[in-house]
């Protein structure tokens, strides 16, 4: 079981904030593909990566990061702070 | 070392004094704050910001410890503000103080410019007749370079 968490734009294309899924992924880009088969509403929010960041249990990492042991992980567009 | 995340507005002058204050074998304090711009084009009514809590502290606190291995540093304070704001108001701050001005200007621009694309906000700028999500800069990724 994984949370899954979806902010900004994400969220909003998604149409929810947080979800927990059952998967076998064993990468992010393996859960990415699974949640994009789902519904279209998904495919949409993950048609174009480079303009997403993920996280793996809050820790910033790219697509091909394995999903060993995480908990939870967060999609979203490119930060904006400052 | 000193990070708040926090809804509430802050009182920039109060906060730079209490920081200065505590830096008795400091010569330097450079402080930066942001704020909210009146868009010339577009009449802006509030802009609602977004942030991921669980890691917003976590990644924050990172910048600042990398900060504080690079460069000789007294104090580091962020504050930074999530939730509605109007023009006008501060959305964020950083002080960093020592003992000379170079390396206090070099790691406020140091946590800005990480704090820009690192730290896990996401601004939405609303009017009358728009709701628009700020989309990041390739040159806030090109800014980071300077610092690898």
């Amino acid at each position: 079981m994984i949370d899954l968490l979806y902010f900004a734009s994400v969220r909003e294309r998604i149409g929810k904030a947080t979800e927990t899924v059952e998967t076998n992924a064993e990468t992010v880009s393996d859960l990415v593909k699974e949640l994009s088969e789902r519904e279209p509403r998904y495919a949409l929010a993950f048609s174009d990566l480079s303009s997403l960041r993920v996280a793996v249990d809050q820790e910033l990492l790219d697509f091909d990061a394995s999903l060993e042991g995480a908990r939870e992980v967060a999609f979203f567009p490119p930060m904006t702070g400052g | 070392m000193k990070v708040r995340i926090q809804k509430k507005a802050f009182d920039f002058g109060n906060e730079a004094n209490i920081f200065a204050t505590n830096q008795a074998n400091m010569g330097a304090i450079v402080t930066f704050s942001g704020i909210v711009r009146s868009l010339a084009d577009i009449r802006l009514s509030y802009m609602d910001i977004e942030h991921y809590p669980a890691m917003t502290e976590k990644t924050i606190t990172k910048i600042v410890n990398e900060a504080a291995n690079r460069w000789s540093l007294g104090d580091i304070l962020v504050i930074h503000r999530f939730g509605r704001l109007a023009p006008g108001d501060l959305i964020m701050m950083v002080a960093t103080a020592s003992k000379h001005r170079k390396e206090a200007f070099e790691a406020a621009e140091f946590l800005m410019d990480y704090l820009k694309s690192r730290a896990p906000f996401w601004k939405k700028e609303v009017t009358k007749h728009s709701r628009d999500w700020v989309v990041s800069k390739a040159a806030d990724e090109t800014a980071l370079k300077r610092w690898r």
